[in-house]
């Protein structure tokens, strides 16, 4: 029976990850958000199993603080900024998408050669989640530094906030202090880009941030 | 009665700008936040002085010890001076409509918030806790860098946010690693998050977890110090941002970083199997030293190129702290606390100089010490003191550490040697153009508003020329403490 929660566990973190696959080639923000409502609703399964099998019903707050604010409060938000400021829906890219791809799969396979035999004291159950949510912090950072646009980048963000919240309930027993900072920093963080977005908005009929590289007084 | 006073302070250190932030929220005169501002800084000082001489008793969430009071004093007393430079600094950017009435509203409950975070990642036990305090602290400083919500100021506020956030969550990484090797030993929960606990227990944790962990933890924290290679956001940062926000970001919030970074060295240290982690941090330093000494050559900002110094000042912190043992360890101390007390108050001078000149371009300044003798000559002794020359403060530190290296590894005191003097050379060179020459100007300014200033190099001479015997004693207890 145990095999069995392991496994449900271990599904769902690696569906955690095969999203984070799929928000590397998404090529319209719209869809960019959606995948990632994908991705933030996997997680809350994934914590709220955590939860279950632990026997830790304050996960349970977690994941629903996963459910409702990242998987339907922030998509519909940064849907409406988007049509509102009339962002352009093609998303440019630094890199095209098919090496990021790969150099997405080598992260994994990185992070899989890194986690796996540092965790072997800890139990099986915590070897994979650490190494799958290591595996969505380095594609998260992967889409911030491969995208052009501000939405892209803090999706980006967003993900590896997530990886972040995976690796934090895998291990038993983290004191609720976290767990709940995690989500209220997310929540701080959104409003911090909101009123970016909003200001950058102001000064320019762009949120690309290359064109705000242009704008730069001096080159660093 | 001594437990009481000091549990008395350690609320008041946490109490006061936690209120402050609220109340200054709720002022829409800024003549009056501006005062409230520094009075509630004051009382912030007096709680971190009290907590010197009375320690209240450590809890599973709160700690003072002898370490964590260094840098509480040095916070709270440059948090104060600067809330003294930012009363006049804010008037006249109020007065030029840089800024209105409801910036400054926001701004004023936005320092109190960095203050009490600042404090809070300070005196927190909980490696968890610290992490929030540094991430919202991160957080108020973006939104004030970006308060002018020009280009540049958005941009850089922009990088900062960006490359502070991924930086702060490679931290976050690392510490739920800390937490991991330690539940083993600790058991599940609260308890394996306490760093006193972690410190003393840490020898019998799993040495693999622990080095991953500080790759991540030196990486993360390290954005938040401006170590180079991930130091990209600092000079925009203090650049752009309004001259308070980049002294206390050279003057404290890098510090508050970097001991976070120094309590998970203790960690690693206390647990013999690791790789050891002063080698990685003397590696960065040594790179942020020559990094920030070269740049600051053909900087054409004045803030800018004290930004890159104070990239290659944390280089040299990092580096002796690196290095460890008492000596470089006392020299670490000292050369952080001589370097907030100096750089914040060089930023004073530079945020009346860019006010009075109406520019922060380099080649536009030049005779200060005629067209405004006092600041002129007080700039010029605070770049002196900066810059490594007897008889100041950063001096004293830089010796020892030089002194020290010789002795234990003298390869490396070349490179130190080296860049140590790159800085001072680049800095001469500019603070000639600015502070001599002709000029045909001539600029009021009210000798009262210098007194931060002055105080703060005031306090550097003395300490370059005789350091209070109390102080040698702490330093050093805190010196040996860091092994």
């Amino acid at each position: 029976m145990s095999t069995l929660n392991t496994d449900i566990a271990h599904l769902l973190a690696g569906s955690m990850l095969l999203v984070s696959f799929l928000l590397l080639y998404q090529d319209r923000v719209s869809a960019l958000l959606n995948a990632f409502a994908l991705h933030a609703g996997v997680l809350a399964f994934s914590v709220a199993w955590q939860a279950h099998l632990q026997g830790a019903p304050h996960l349970y707050i977690t994941a629903a603080i996963a459910l409702l604010f990242k998987a339907l409060i922030i998509p519909i938000a940064l849907h409406r900024i988007v049509s509102r400021l009339g962002i352009h829906q093609a998303i440019e890219t630094v890199v095209s998408i098919g090496p990021t791809m790969l150099f997405g799969m080598a992260l994994v396979g990185l992070s899989i050669v890194v986690m796996l035999p540092v965790t072997e004291a800890a139990g099986a159950f915590v070897r994979e989640d650490l190494a799958f949510s290591l595996s969505i912090l380095l594609l998260g950072l992967l889409l911030m530094v491969t995208r052009r646009n501000a939405v892209s980048q803090v999706i980006g963000f967003m993900s590896l906030e997530n990886g972040l919240v995976l690796a934090a309930t895998g291990a038993r027993g983290m004191p609720l202090v976290v767990e709940i900072s995690v989500a209220f920093s997310v929540l701080i963080a959104f409003i911090v880009i909101g009123m970016f977005l909003f200001r950058i908005r102001e000064r320019f009929d762009t949120v690309e941030t290359h064109a705000l590289d242009l704008s730069r007084a001096e080159s660093a | 009665m001594t437990i009481s006073t000091g549990s008395a302070a350690l609320t008041g250190l946490l109490a006061i700008p936690g209120f402050g932030a609220l109340l200054l929220a709720l002022v829409p005169r800024y003549r009056i936040a501006a005062a409230l501002n520094v009075i509630l800084s004051s009382l912030t000082l007096v709680c971190a002085v009290l907590l010197y001489a009375y320690r209240p008793p450590a809890t599973v969430f709160l700690i003072v010890d002898d370490f964590n009071t260094v840098f509480l004093l040095v916070s709270a007393l440059v948090g104060f001076s600067t809330s003294l430079f930012s009363a006049g600094y804010i008037a006249h950017e109020l007065q030029s409509r840089r800024l209105n009435p409801r910036d400054l509203r926001f701004y004023h409950a936005m320092y109190q918030l960095l203050m009490l975070t600042m404090n809070l990642a300070l005196v927190s036990n909980n490696i968890g806790l610290m992490w929030v305090a540094i991430e919202v602290a991160t957080l108020t400083t973006v939104v004030m860098v970006g308060l002018y919500r020009t280009n540049v100021a958005l941009e850089a506020a922009w990088k900062y946010f960006i490359l502070g956030s991924v930086g702060i969550a490679l931290a976050l990484f690392g510490t739920i690693l800390v937490y991991l090797a330690a539940q083993e030993q600790l058991g599940e929960g609260v308890l394996a998050m306490a760093w006193d606990r972690l410190v003393s227990e840490s020898s019998a944790f799993d040495p693999r977890l622990l080095n991953l962990a500080f790759v991540f933890l030196l990486l993360g924290y390290g954005t938040k110090v401006g170590l180079v290679p991930v130091h990209a956001w600092l000079p925009d940062a203090h650049a752009e941002g309004p001259t308070p926000i980049s002294a206390v970001l050279s003057g404290l919030l890098l510090n508050v970083a970097l001991f976070a970074l120094l309590r998970f060295k203790l960690i690693m240290s206390g647990n013999p199997a690791v790789i050891a982690p002063g080698r990685m941090m003397i590696a960065m330093g040594l790179v942020s030293l020559a990094f920030g000494g070269l740049m600051i050559f053909r900087r054409r900002d004045i803030k800018r190129m004290f930004a890159y110094s104070s990239i290659e000042h944390m280089g040299i912190i990092t580096l002796a702290f690196g290095l460890g043992g008492p000596l470089a360890n006392f020299a670490g101390l000292l050369h952080m606390a001589m370097h907030s007390l100096t750089k914040s108050g060089i930023f004073f001078g530079v945020g009346y100089v860019s006010q009075l000149e109406g520019t922060q371009q380099i080649a536009s300044i030049t005779g200060l010490t005629r067209s405004q003798p006092l600041l002129g000559w007080l700039l010029v002794i605070g770049v002196a003191a900066i810059a490594g020359i007897p008889p100041f403060g950063v001096f004293t530190a830089e010796f020892l550490l030089v002194t020290s290296t010789f002795a234990r590894s003298p390869w490396l005191a070349i490179p130190l040697v080296l860049g140590i003097l790159i800085g001072l050379s680049a800095l001469m060179i500019r603070l000639h153009g600015i502070a001599f020459g002709d000029s045909n100007r001539h600029y009021a300014l009210p000798a009262w508003r210098l007194v931060p200033m002055a105080l703060q190099f005031g306090l550097v001479a003395i300490a370059g020329v005789f350091l209070p015997a109390a102080i040698v004693t702490w330093f050093q207890h805190v010196a040996a403490l860091l092994g």
